[in-house]
């Protein structure tokens, strides 16, 4: 309490220091010790910097992982000299086994997808910023919260434990098993049985890895479900005084709409991923049919299962999350965009609407995952209408950022450039989406490169953009200090030219028909012309990834060496950029903030600045009384004020 | 203090349109709403003291349990149709359930006793009627136990037949929510002996009974819920 508020007036300690003693503020006094204020924290902010090392450090792993795969689908029968004495099964001799790349699509895809795309957007910044924006001193659980984090911790380390049971000697010995040279299973990010089912016999990975894959799976929902309960009832409950709903930055409602998701899709994941563990290791029949032949064994085991049970129960968790991972891009991208051109947010209620509308019809188009599942024509066309008609509010948010850039005098600072990437990379990704949400379109197209290089521009890189939009947007109120804007100019560039080299001829390689997963393409007459393009594919891809380590310099460099930051650098109107850089411990300083208006009150004319804090009392209202005061006012005005008419 | 009242109603119910001036946008693009966003909704962020984050986040955690139990449901039920291989065995109901589900039942009744003590302040019979419940729920765990030995004594496994599967799987994903709400009770009855009677804590404590209310009833719905289905969908 004393060094925060040293900041600010003398006479003004003494009186909140009352609000302080009298329980309404502080609900949990600044930790003194390391371990407390930095490993097992219960700040907010704490945890959402946790998150984000955990996604950065899994992105890095998954990134490594696409490079690996691109060296063996480019360069088949190469011996790759380093890779044979790491992985000596998997690569020997330096030649990549199929099998080994197989591992590597499945666990880039669940690394990027749980520990990236679920992690930061929605554990790393809502944790940091939704408390903040809202007004509140923490979230409303902060015990909880910290679970969650240290849940999500423990399921991406079985996760790496998949790893090493599959690829290491003596992680293998662990569990009874021999090595098998792969990084984990080889079924795929979606698990789907009877191959995932059926343990060791289904292939190398299949076994312990598939066991330890579901287990991480299952831990991670479990973080994930603590973390979004929490999220509903902080933005719910904890907002402060004049922080209506529709006065809320539409990053909050972001968030707010992926936890929702998030907390009614895990569920049902969770409970997939149980029958699942149950068929490989109880000998149940919920996922395996009778009759299999596996490696040339009949299984006597099992009967009468269905596997596209699970792919009903995966899709209905699997389609939500893509916009578990997309929403809170596109939250701060409308955040950031209004800041930076100088203008409100167009169509405030309109963005609140199509946000929730994504969402809600997120819960209905699972089927368009499936349809060759061979359903039923009827299904198929009822899931193709309501897959087509999410066109409708993601055309209502495009076109709202583009008449936010619409006349506004732009900024061109880096989160800007990435924030409209977003906007790009969301509309190039998008469109094809209509392509394939059509069954007659999908049927040629289903697991070929086109779909790959649909949900990669999507949900990967469009929200991948979102959080480096987040990063350069929010780091001088996490660290206190400017990332470099050339550095980030030059690796926006070259990331954001760089995925569209990459992503653009995969439509091309899928409209051909190259199947996805497949780990060698020389041996096929009709794709050989596309050799030229592979090629090209790849040398863009390593360029991408070698310029992520300008972000990742750029990032550790200038948290330390970076220009020092004011509180308010981009001159933004949000509760976070009326506190200092970095926050103290509870954010406001045992101070309850007072909101007076919206959030995007950007060049109002008349007004001497072209931004208006949502903190700034307005000059014709009496000013407001001190905090203490206006904890009363609260319990007195607590009932009725719909009535009163003043 | 009264000044302080009619600033605070000033703040909510003045005239709309008079922060910028006549014709000029709001700062959220909505036309005519002070403070750019409606005054509405302040009025919720107003009612909503912090101590309704339990009942909250209560009922938001309840919604999740819901979809676990309703995704396990359209398994059973798609299963339970999918009879191609014939091996879809329906099992009796064991008579151990008769006995368990009285005692789930009854333990709602005890936890109502009991936070009906707890409002008139009458600490003793509180902390009576809630290990009463304590020891109902244990009660409800132990005959599910022995339910399950009683299909073990007949022959019937988890792998059995997928009715038998879902039988145990239910019964097991349900038990062990109950092991959390008994969690929860006993950390009510700790809290309850360790003592203070102050009216912030009395009104902390309520609030914490009333969420683990509704926790401990949804609970014993849940369980005759799945009751119903496993028996008279089989």
């Amino acid at each position: 309490m004393a060094e925060v508020d040293t900041a600010h007036g003398g006479q003004e300690v003494a009186a909140h220091d009352v609000a302080h003693t009298e329980g309404e503020v502080h609900r949990h006094p600044a930790p003194t010790n390391f371990i407390r204020k930095y490993i097992f924290s219960i700040d907010h902010k704490v945890i959402g910097i946790q998150y984000l090392l955990l996604a950065l450090v899994s992105v890095f792993i998954g990134m490594f992982m696409s490079v690996l795969m691109r060296l063996r689908l480019t360069w088949p029968e190469h011996s790759w000299a380093g890779l044979g004495s790491i992985f000596k099964l998997g690569a020997p001799g330096g030649v990549m086994s199929p099998e080994f790349y197989l591992s590597l699509v499945t666990m880039h895809g669940t690394m990027m997808v749980f520990f990236v795309l679920t992690t930061a957007p929605q554990g790393g910044f809502g944790n940091y910023f939704l408390p903040i924006q809202i007004g509140a001193d923490d979230m409303a659980f902060p015990n909880l919260n910290m679970l969650s984090f240290w849940v999500t911790l423990v399921g991406f380390l079985v996760l790496v434990l998949a790893i090493f049971a599959e690829g290491s000697a003596t992680v293998a010995a662990w569990f009874n098993a021999k090595p098998t040279g792969t990084v984990g299973p080889i079924g795929g990010w979606t698990a789907y049985p009877p191959l995932s089912a059926l343990g060791f016999r289904a292939g190398p990975g299949q076994g312990t890895g598939q066991n330890l894959w579901i287990i991480s799976i299952a831990i991670f929902c479990v973080g994930s479900l603590l973390g979004a309960l929490n999220f509903i009832t902080t933005l719910l409950n904890m907002r402060c005084r004049g922080m209506s709903l529709m006065r809320m930055p539409l990053t909050c409602w972001a968030w707010f709409t992926t936890a929702v998701l998030a907390l009614l899709a895990f569920p049902v994941l969770l409970g997939g991923g149980i029958l699942l563990l149950l068929d490989r290791v109880a000998e149940t029949s919920f996922f395996i049919p009778g009759g299999l032949v596996v490696s040339d064994t009949l299984l006597t085991n099992h009967k009468g299962g269905s596997p596209i049970l699970w792919q009903h129960l995966f899709w209905f968790f699997g389609h939500p999350e893509v916009y578990i991972a997309i929403l809170p891009g596109m939250g701060a991208t409308s955040h950031i965009l209004a800041t930076f051109a100088r203008k409100p947010v167009f169509g405030y209620r309109a963005m609140v609407f199509a946000m929730f509308g994504i969402g809600l019809l997120g819960f209905f188009v699972w089927g368009h995952h499936m349809f060759m599942s061979g359903m039923s024509p009827y299904s198929g066309m009822a899931f193709s209408i309501l897959t087509l008609s999410i066109g409708v509010p993601s055309a209502i948010k495009t076109f709202n950022w583009l008449g936010t850039l619409w006349g506004g005098k732009i900024r061109f600072h880096t989160p800007m450039l990435y924030a409209i990437g977003f906007v790009s990379l969301f509309v190039a990704g998008g469109i094809t989406g209509l392509v394939l949400g059509q069954t007659s379109l999908d049927l040629p197209m289903h697991d070929t490169y086109f779909v790959l290089a649909h949900f990669h521009l999507v949900m990967g890189v469009a929200a991948i953009f979102g959080m480096f939009a987040g990063v350069a947007f929010w780091f001088p109120k996490m660290f206190g200090r400017m990332m470099s804007e050339r550095l980030g100019k030059v690796h926006f560039w070259i990331t954001f030219i760089g995925v569209y080299c990459i992503f653009v001829p995969m439509h091309i390689m899928g409209i051909v028909g190259m199947p996805r997963r497949y780990a060698q393409f020389t041996e096929y007459e009709f794709l050989k012309s596309l050799h030229p393009l592979v090629v090209f594919v790849s040398i863009a891809v390593f360029v991408t990834a070698a310029s992520q380590l300008i972000f990742l310099f750029n990032f550790l460099w200038s948290m330390f060496k970076g220009e020092k930051a004011g509180d308010n650098p981009w001159e933004a109107t949000s509760l976070e950029w009326a506190i200092p850089s970095p926050p103290p411990h509870d954010n406001f300083a045992g101070i309850p903030p007072v909101v007076y208006r919206g959030p995007y009150e950007y060049s109002v004319p008349g007004a001497p600045n072209d931004f208006i804090m949502q903190t700034e009392p307005d000059p014709t209202e009496v000013q407001e009384p001190s905090a203490r005061d206006a904890g009363d006012a609260r319990r007195v005005t607590g009932d009725g004020d719909n009535g009163h008419q003043h | 203090m009264a000044t302080t009242v009619i600033s605070t109603e000033q703040t909510v119910t003045r005239p709309k349109g008079i922060k910028h001036g006549s014709g000029i946008p709001p700062g959220n693009g909505r036309r005519g709403g002070p403070g750019g966003g409606g005054s509405g909704g302040d009025d919720s962020a107003r009612h909503l003291t912090p101590d309704h984050r339990y009942r909250i986040g209560m009922w938001v955690a309840l919604c999740s349990i819901t979809m676990l139990f309703t995704a396990l449901t359209s398994a059973y039920i798609v299963r339970s149709r999918l009879n191609t291989a014939n091996d879809w065995q329906p099992i009796a109901v064991p008579q151990m359930l008769w006995l368990s589900t009285s005692l789930i039942l009854l333990s709602s009744a005890t936890f109502e006793a009991a936070r009906r003590y707890l409002r008139r302040h009458e600490d003793n019979r509180f902390r009576l009627w809630l290990t009463a419940t304590v020891l109902l729920g244990l009660g409800f765990l132990a005959t599910q136990w022995l339910a399950w030995r009683e299909l073990v004594a007949q022959g019937i496994y988890l792998k059995t037949s997928p009715h038998s599967s879902f039988f145990y799987l239910l019964t097991a994903v349900h038990a062990l929510h109950l092991v959390g709400g008994i969690t929860m009770l006993a950390y009510l009855l700790w809290r309850a002996w360790g003592g203070q009677s102050g009216s912030e804590q009395r009104a902390r404590r309520q609030d914490s009974a009333n969420a683990v209310g509704l926790y401990w009833h949804f609970m014993d719905g849940l369980w005759v819920y799945l009751f119903l289905l496993l028996f008279l969908w089989r």
